[in-house]
């Protein structure tokens, strides 16, 4: 199990990737433009695209999948806790 | 035993209220919005007006994590309960002025400003609520009943809503459509001074949380809760399953069976808004109870199971569920009743424009299955044909006989059940997830972010791609346009289910660290 939760890790990276890319191209900026272009409403909604959806899911999902990837997520069988203290 | 109980039935009271009180001032705001679009954005353009208001709109959902991270903050230096005071007084305080805020009409650019501001100021007291009480009432319960405990704040959202829907539908029916056009909505705004006053009042006499107060008490509180939440390594990668693993999920489903449902019957299925909206509260009335039932049973069989099984359904269910609700509306697929149909077309001078003339168009028909569908069209015939008119505004609506409002009631009330099945047990899920000295801040980003950024925007996502799907359905031939929206949630809720199956653990119910 520990194996496909590090080997997931490149599927949330390659979700990372083409989120963004899926959203930059093919929402955030043709609706920026056309909100340049006077309408209102496809600007705000360019701009929350861009600038607010965008970063958050691209950058947690790289995030998340580095540190699927690295092992951060693994556990030991006998792990019955989350393992967060804090510490 | 009777006396813990007690005891932590008037902690989850007076939390649970407060909560609700909040939820319904941030949720009027959203019900209002195409009125209060007509009353402080400029009205020349009312498509432009109504966009301005749902970005205000989304500018409370954006500043939610923003409001998490200042108060919660707060809350893991300050203590849970002063914290949570505040948020209550500064919800209250900007609800009640922007029921006071003059229109556009007499302060001009000012009314804009103002509300979009205290819309802001709404949109951080939440962020700084909900984890506070969380937080609150899962330090006082006992571990084998904290699942069922902190249901009760998990109601409050739904409750909040309903409240708010019940006020304004009261509010409309004690007085004309003019009057509550004119000021009658007003009201509702001002009532939530009175109900801030009581929950200030009960949550005063409260104690701070035992957990924090130990931790304060032995100086085990957090210097930087910030620092500690996210600069940790270790504690951030359980921010980020927390939001990608379940939140993220979790919002998406609350904003589809409570928001997106009301939006697609409206817009897309034009039924008339006022039954929609006591579709909606029944659904509520008859789903709320298993907020708890759900939150109970994440205490027998875990938090995972019972999170998961919600989303997994819901990714199986949204397509059929909404194709249906479709349907059942009888968009195209009902017989008319010839003889019963009237056109009547009334012929007035423009108020602003004595010059030109106004025709409005009002269509009646009666259909066999006791379905009755109201149009007015509304158009202004300039007097100087040389300029352009403009476009003719239409207002239709369905009123549905009674078999095809209980099954749709039905249909809602199955989406109200996966949201139970996801948020009922959430609160003791995050708190599980986080130590106590920086739980407050930990456990709040990713709740709002998750419900308040990826939840928060569904409708506005949905709604543009259908739109989009709309607009090209002529040249595409599809006929299922209206069935795009639900893209976004099917994937959100996806990705979150795999994620939480894969490496949420789920088995920790330890919160003394």
């Amino acid at each position: 199990m520990n194996t496909i939760r590090k080997f997931a890790g490149i599927i949330w990276l390659a979700l990372g990737v083409f989120a963004g890319y899926f959203s930059i191209t093919s929402i955030g900026l043709p609706k920026f433009a056309s909100g340049l272009a006077g309408n209102q409403s496809d600007m705000v909604f360019g701009i929350i695209m861009l600038f607010i959806l965008t970063p958050l899911i691209v950058g947690s999902l790289l995030i998340f999948g580095y540190y699927a990837l690295t092992g951060e997520y693994t556990r030991n069988n006998d792990d019955t806790t989350t393992g967060n203290t804090g510490s | 035993m009777s006396g813990n109980n007690s005891g932590i039935r008037k902690v989850i009271g007076a939390s649970s209220v407060g909560t609700m009180i909040e939820w319904y001032d941030f949720y009027l705001f959203g019900s209002l919005a195409p009125l209060i679009s007509t009353k402080f954005f400029p009205q020349e353009n009312p498509t432009a007006a109504f966009l301005s208001t749902l970005a205000t709109f989304a500018a409370g959902f954006v500043v939610r994590p923003f409001g998490a991270l200042f108060f919660g903050r707060l809350g893991d230096l300050v203590g849970r309960k002063y914290t949570f005071m505040m948020t209550l007084v500064l919800m209250g305080g900007a609800t009640f002025l922007i029921g006071c805020v003059p229109g556009y009409d007499t302060i001009g650019f000012l009314a804009p400003l103002i509300v979009l501001l205290l819309r802001l100021l709404q949109g951080l007291a939440l962020g700084g609520e909900y984890g506070g009480a969380a937080t609150y009432v899962a330090e006082h319960a006992p571990a084998d009943r904290r699942g069922y405990w902190t249901s009760w704040i998990q109601t409050t959202a739904t409750a909040g809503l309903f409240i708010s829907l019940i006020v304004i539908m009261t509010t409309k029916s004690a007085m004309n459509e003019g009057d509550f056009n004119d000021w009658g909505w007003r009201i509702p705004f001002w009532i939530s001074i009175l109900m801030i006053g009581v929950s200030y009042l009960i949550r005063r006499n409260m104690h701070e949380s035992p957990l924090f107060a130990k931790a304060k008490a032995e100086g085990k509180i957090a210097t930087n809760p910030l620092k500690e939440s996210f600069g940790n390594k270790y504690n951030f990668k359980f921010v980020l399953l927390a939001l990608l693993g379940a939140t993220m999920g979790q919002g998406v489903i609350w904003y589809t069976g409570h928001y997106y449902a009301m939006s697609f019957l409206k817009t897309d299925c034009k039924v008339d808004a006022l039954q929609v909206e006591e579709m909606m509260t029944w659904a509520f009335v008859f789903g709320t109870p298993f907020f708890v039932f759900f939150g109970w049973l994440s205490d027998k069989i875990g938090r995972k199971k019972v999170m998961l099984a919600g989303m997994l359904i819901a990714v199986f269910s949204y397509f059929p569920i909404y194709r249906a609700m479709y349907d059942v509306a009888g968009n195209g697929k009902r017989t008319e009743i010839a003889e019963k149909t009237t056109v009547e077309v009334k012929r007035a001078a423009d108020k602003d424009n004595p010059k030109d003339t106004v025709l409005t168009t009002i269509t009646h028909k009666e259909f066999t299955d006791g379905a009755v569908y109201n149009e007015t069209q509304t158009t202004v015939k300039l007097a100087d044909i040389s300029k352009e008119a403009p476009k003719p505004r239409v207002k239709a609506a369905t009123v549905l006989p009674s078999s095809a409002f209980w099954t749709l009631i039905g249909f809602i009330f199955i989406q109200v059940i996966f949201v139970t099945m996801v948020y009922g047990p959430i609160a003791a899920f995050l708190v599980e997830l986080f130590p106590t000295k920086i739980r407050y801040t930990s456990m709040s980003l990713p709740y709002h972010i998750g419900n308040g950024v990826f939840g928060g925007l569904m409708p506005a996502v949905a709604t543009y791609l259908t739109t989009t799907a709309k607009g090209t359905a002529t040249a595409t031939g599809s006929s299922d346009w209206y069935l795009q929206g639900i893209w976004y949630p099917v994937i959100i809720v996806s990705v979150s289910f795999i994620i939480g199956l894969l490496y949420i653990n789920g088995k920790d119910k330890h919160i003394n660290d």
